[in-house]
Parts: C-alpha cells; structure tokens; sequence
C-alpha cells in the first residue's frame, strides 16, 4: 500500500518538476519559444527524467531483491532449537518466517508449539527487515529525486542544450535494451555451462561423448551411480543426424525448387498466391506437424512398408519381408519427412530472397547472349546464388537439429544407435525433454546430463550458424 | 506477347520504304536491319512513335537524345530484349537481312546469339575471365573439343584487346578486373558468340576518360566485321565513333543521316538545340 502511495508521489513529482522546467527555461527566453535552444518540452522533460528515473530504479531494484536481502539478514542469526531441522525444513522455515512477515499465505507445515514460538520470533526479526529496507529506500528515493531537481534545475537556461541531453536518454534507453538481451543470453550460458561442469564431475565426458549407451532413467536409483554406462550420447548424436538427414533430402531440393519457380518462373498473379502461402506454413505450430506425424503420416507409411514387405514373402528377400511386415508407426523416417515439410517455407523464403538478389544485370547478359531461361539459371543464377543458398541450407539444418515437438511425437523415444530410417530413434532436444519434464531438482547425474546435452548441442548449433552467417555475408560483398 | 503485327502497320511499312528521306535510308553501304513504324507502349505509356530506320552493315550507327527520349528501348527492340519485360508490348517491323525478328518462326535465343548486346554497367557473371568467354560458345555448341573452346576465348580476348592484359590470369574471377577491362571482357563475351550485329546501352557512362578512349578504339577497330549501334549520351563520342547518328526525342525519331551532316547541318530544329547544347 506504502508502495503505491510512494509510486503516485514520485510519478506527480515527475509532472510537476515537468511543467517548473519547461516554464523556467521558457521564461529565461522572454516566453518566446524560437530564442531557446531546444523547444520548450524537452527542459521539462529533461528535469524529470533526472528527478523520476533513478528514484523509480531504485524503487525497482529493491522490490526485486529486497527479499532475498531480508532473507540473508534472517539467516545469519538462528536460534538453537533450528538444529535438529533438516536443511530443506529450514529452508521452509524461514520461507514461513518471511511470508508470516510480509502477511502472505504461509506453507502447509505444522509447527511444534516450541517451534511455533521460534518462528513468530523470526517473523517478528523479519518485519523489522521489512520495514527497514521499504524506509531505507523511500528515503535513499527521496534523496535522489533531490539531487536530480538540484543537478538539472539551477542549470536551466534558454541557451541550455536539453533536446541533446534528453536524446542521450534515449540512446542509453536504447543500448540498455540491448544490453539485456546480451546479459540473458550470456547467464544462459554460463548456466548451461556451470550446470554442464556438475554433470561431467559424475560422467566423463569422453565416456558421454563417445558412448553407445544410452538409457539415464538407471541413475536414478540409489544403488547404481550415474556412471554405470548409461550416460552415452552418441546414439542420441546418430539419431538427430539421422532425422536432420531425411529431413534436409526432404527440404533441400523440394524448398529450393519452388524458390526458383517463384522467383525465376512464377508470374506475377502465382507468386502473389504462392508467397503468402508458403509464409502460413512457415507459421504452423510444430506440435501441429507432430501430430499430423503421428497420425496421418506414420500410419499410412508402416501401411505402406507392410504391403510392400508382403511382396517379398516367400521368395530370395523373406528376410527384408519379414522385417518390413513388422515395420510400426514410429520411425525416423516419419519424423524426417514430416519436419522436412516443415522446413520447406523457411529453405524456399530465404533461397527465393537470396536468388532475388542476384542482379538483373547478370541474368540480362546472359539472355542477351542467346541464352534460355533455364540456362541462365543454371549457369549465372544458381551459381551466383550458390554460397547464399548454402548459408539458408546451414541455417535449415540447425533448425532442424532444435527441432523436438515432431520427433517426440513421431519417431519414438528409444535411443538406438542406427542409421535405419524404418527404426525409432530418439533425438538430443527429445531427450532434454524427457529428462527435464516433471523435475525441478537439479542434482542427479539424469537431470543434469540433459545440461550436458543441451550445452553440445549449443555448440553444434552455433558453430553452424557461424559459418552459415560468414557464408551470408561473404556472397554479400560479392556485388557492392 | 510483344510480336503483334496489324496489316495497317506493315502496309505503313511498305509506304515508307519508297520514301527513303523519311526513313532515313542509306546511300552505299548496304542496310543490315531495316526498322519500319516501331512503338513500344510499357503498359498504358507509349515510348517509342513510329520508329522507321535503316542501320547499314559493318559501320557505326549511333542513337543519341535526352535522357528518357527511348533509344534504349528501340535498341532492345532489335534483340528482343524487350520480351524479358512482361508488361513490354512491341508493334511494326524491325527485319535483319529482309527477315522479320518478330516473326513467330524467330527464336528470340537464336536471334540473340546473332545479335550480341553490351550494357551500361559492365556485368561480366561472377565466374572466372576464361569461363565468362566460354559461356556463349558452350551454350551455342560452337566448340567440339577444349583446344577448340581455347582457340575461341583467345580470339575473342585479342579481338576485345584484353587478351595481353589477362593472359595470364584467365582462372581468376572476371569481377575482379577494373570497370573498364570489365567492360572489353563483356565485348569479348559478346563476341564470342559470332554475332553480326553489336548493340551497345551507353557502354562508357560508367568508365574514366582513359577506359573511355580504348572502348571507342575497340568500337573503330570492330566494326570493320560487325554492324554496330551505339547509344550514348555524350555527343563527342558520336561524333568520333560512328558513321551515322540518329536523334531521338520524346519517343520519336527526329533525324537520322551521316554523322557529320547531322552535326554540322541538322535539318531539324531540335537537332541543332541538342547537339549546341541548348536543351537536354
């Protein structure tokens, strides 16, 4: 309630510093507008960002963290009666201490009378925490919002450069926007990789890298440690490679021929159609194909591998009969196919781009040498397009290895070592999945190996989008 | 398509061949392509008005006029470069050695292998300087074996004057060489070819004075066996490259005749403006 009341001041502080600088400066020019600097609104603006800004940070920062300080008070000093708790009930403890404190909804926990009175003790420490961290602030706030008044006020005049200091406001607003996006993908990182070193101090890394066996469910158990040989990758390793392979036969040559036909052949009412249509199917939720995967394409291909099988019964090939018969919905080659489809769109929009940008002046001297259409294409365009088509083939590929909602659905989730397009496999973002889902402890060899997946494949991943990127922009300078 | 041809406009035609004065015929040299009521409409805009001239074999013909005047445009007419353009539609006659390019029976690919084009930028395709010669005569057939398809790069090189600034380096990239070499390799590429006409779109605007010169050299040296037309913007290039010149403005063919009388003695009015410098 405090809070909000304190929001309201500083937000009417802010207008009203507003309105005093823009009249001060506008008075300093004799009300006359053209002899000042900088138009008028921008002095005011200038006082209150400087007034509101920093106190509202400050205001932020200690709504955020204010709790944890509260906590890190609350367990320097613990009474004896604490000791005979196990660390996860201290851990409730405090956490009931606080919210008794701050009057939230406590835990479910039932507290002996003896340590009932330890607690209402702690939660009295606590609001003491409390209430010193909310007046520290206000007054550290109003502190500021005094500086800010004092540093811009007195300095107002008509020949005071405020649009350029507001719009370095801007520019730092915008570099810290930046900056965040920068901060969250380095902590994920540095999270990746931290949780990644745990993993490897109870698996090797060669025996994870290089392993056949995979089957991390047997770490769990208390009687076998996580080194037990179950920690392999490489069959997950085959399996991704597999599934990215069918699906790149798939969308390679289909995605970079209907490039060429939009960019090269389609007129213009086709293209008008076909464009928009392909960008829909680039916006189909993947679980989507997970499902149409699942239900429509792997029946109607073990169907097909069934009554192909059929044929050979009985005769040289029983054997390749016999195993065809007993083909089942879920393969690799299901899942290949169906994220194949999936990645068609993204391998056509950015080849048809890419193809688009090879001059005209080119396809030009080619005609004018008698050339056909098909030719040119052939023989300037593809070639001259090449390494571009290359960069969005690279760029296919680790989405494809990201890719998880279809082959979890279609593809099944044993982890074979195989290049067998007609077995299920299971892929390293499934089994992320399947590690991580339903877990939220993270200090068993299973539930961190799935950081020692997801680091591997950060650096296959990036290592492809770097040379997809060097490739890009390489066939960039070509023509400027 | 842009081939259609109404009989007004071929009797047009016929009418205008005995009037040789307003068709600007040749006296001497004998005509390699005979042009007759050309308009070109882009869409709704027409470009180009009842287009009628003859262009003789193994000379210089340059088109000069304002920018936007549409002499581009009727250059692209003579290798149908204007088909590429979907909303480019072409009528009247435009006839090589008596034969109609527009005709149906007209492979625009064939035509184009006889009638080779240079463009404003040079374009050379971004391959080596030996495969950007060897383009043309791969895709024509014209060399059985490689000692062949060497012999051809080579000559076309020398006939360009590159071949002693390149020899050396064929394996390299054509897009490395500088404007102006770019530009006599796109000659050579042309030449390859074998063609008998040369059409060339202000094929120095984008060349330094030095380049320019050896380019215009080139052109004096080559149309000793090729016809060659030439649009350019700068008058003293026409007065030095070509043996006739043909004025156009707004669309229109204004006057077309030898290249000294129609800089000493322009019989149109809006002649004797441009080339003084009075407008455009």
């Amino acid at each position: 309630m405090l809070t909000w009341i304190v929001i309201l001041i500083l937000a009417a502080l802010s207008v009203v510093t507003f309105l005093m600088g823009r009249r001060k400066a506008l008075a300093s020019a004799g009300g006359s507008p053209a002899k000042m600097h900088s138009l008028p609104g921008y002095y005011g603006t200038y006082v209150a960002l400087w007034v509101g800004v920093p106190a509202a940070l400050l205001l932020f920062v200690s709504i955020l963290f204010g709790g944890r300080l509260e906590h890190s008070l609350l367990i320097t000093n613990q009474p004896p009666i604490l000791h005979q708790l196990s660390v996860e009930q201290k851990e409730l403890f405090f956490q009931d201490a606080q919210a008794l404190a701050e009057g939230r909804q406590t835990s479910e926990a039932v507290y002996e009378p003896d340590m009932k009175v330890a607690l209402d003790a702690k939660a009295n420490e606590a609001k003491g925490y409390v209430t010193a961290i909310k007046q520290g602030t206000f007054a550290l706030m109003a502190v500021l919002v005094f500086a800010g008044f004092l540093w811009t006020f007195p300095r107002l005049n008509k020949d005071f450069r405020a649009r350029n200091r507001v719009e370095g406001w801007v520019d730092g607003l915008l570099m810290a926007c930046s900056i965040v996006a920068v901060i969250t993908t380095l902590g994920i990182i540095l999270s990746l990789v931290w949780e990644s070193l745990r993993f490897f101090n109870s698996v090797s890394p060669a025996e994870f890298l290089l392993g056949t066996h995979w089957s991390p469910q047997i770490g769990m158990r208390d009687d076998q440690v996580g080194s037990s040989g179950g920690f392999g990758a490489l069959p997950l390793f085959a399996g991704t490679f597999l599934v990215m392979m069918i699906a790149m036969c798939v969308a390679g040559p289909v995605g970079l021929f209907s490039a060429i036909y939009l960019s090269e052949y389609a007129g213009p009412k086709a293209r008008a159609v076909f464009k928009p249509l392909l960008e829909i199917l680039a916006g189909v939720p993947t679980v989507v194909y997970g499902f149409f995967a699942a239900l429509t394409v792997g029946p109607i291909f073990r169907q097909g591998f069934n009554s192909l099988g059929g044929l050979f019964l009985g005769g040289p090939l029983n054997e390749l009969g016999l195993y065809l018969g007993q083909v089942q919905n879920q393969m690799a080659l299901v899942a290949g196919v169906v994220m194949g489809i999936m990645l068609i769109p993204f391998v056509s929009s950015l080849s048809d781009d890419i193809i688009n940008s090879v001059p005209q002046a080119l396809r030009d001297g080619s005609y004018a040498m008698g050339a056909t259409k098909s030719e040119t294409v052939k023989r300037v365009v593809l070639p001259a397009a090449l390494p571009g088509i290359a960069g969005a083939f690279l760029l296919a590929i680790s989405r494809a290895i990201g890719e998880t909602m279809i082959v979890t659905m279609a593809a099944g989730l044993q982890a074979k070592m195989t290049l067998n397009p007609l077995e299920t496999v299971t892929t390293v973002t499934v089994q992320i999945v399947t590690l991580l889902t339903g877990d939220q402890e993270f200090d068993s060899p299973k539930t961190l190996a799935a950081f020692g997946l997801g680091l591997t494949l950060f650096a296959v991943t990036l290592v492809l989008n770097i040379v997809a990127l060097r490739i890009v922009q390489k066939y960039r300078e070509q023509y400027d | 398509m842009p081939m259609n041809r109404d009989d007004s406009a071929s009797h047009a035609a016929a009418s205008a061949l005995s009037d040789p004065k307003a068709a600007g015929a040749v006296q001497g040299p004998p005509v390699k392509i005979r042009a007759r009521d050309i308009n070109v409409y882009y869409g709704e805009k027409q470009a180009l008005f009842d287009v009628a001239i003859d262009i003789p074999e193994k000379a210089v013909t340059s088109f000069i006029g304002p920018s936007g005047c549409g002499k581009s445009t009727f250059l692209r007419c003579m290798n149908r470069m204007n088909d590429t353009i979907p909303i480019c539609r072409v009528t009247g006659a435009i006839e090589m050695d008596g034969e109609d390019v527009n005709d149906k029976s007209i492979d625009p690919v064939v035509l184009r292998a006889r009638v080779g084009m240079v463009f404003q930028k040079p374009n050379p395709f971004p391959k080596s300087i030996y495969e950007n010669v060897a383009y043309g005569p791969r895709i024509h057939g014209l060399a059985t074996g490689k000692d062949e398809l060497d012999a051809i790069v080579e000559s076309s090189l020398r006939r360009a004057g590159l071949w002693d600034e390149v020899s050396d380096r064929l394996l390299q990239p054509g897009t490395g060489l500088s404007g102006g070499q770019q530009q006599r390799l796109v000659i050579a590429r042309a030449i390859a070819v074998g063609p008998e006409v040369i059409l060339m779109d202000e094929p120095c605007s984008a060349l330094d004075p030095i380049a320019t010169a050896k380019i215009e050299e080139l052109i004096d040296e080559l149309r000793e066996q090729f016809c060659i037309v030439i649009v350019t913007h700068s008058m003293a290039q026409a007065a030095r490259v070509s043996q006739r010149t043909a004025f156009f403005h707004m669309g229109r063919l204004v006057e077309s005749g030898a290249t000294d009388e129609i800089f000493t003695n322009p019989r149109d009015s809006r002649t004797q403006d441009y080339i003084t410098g009075r407008f455009g």
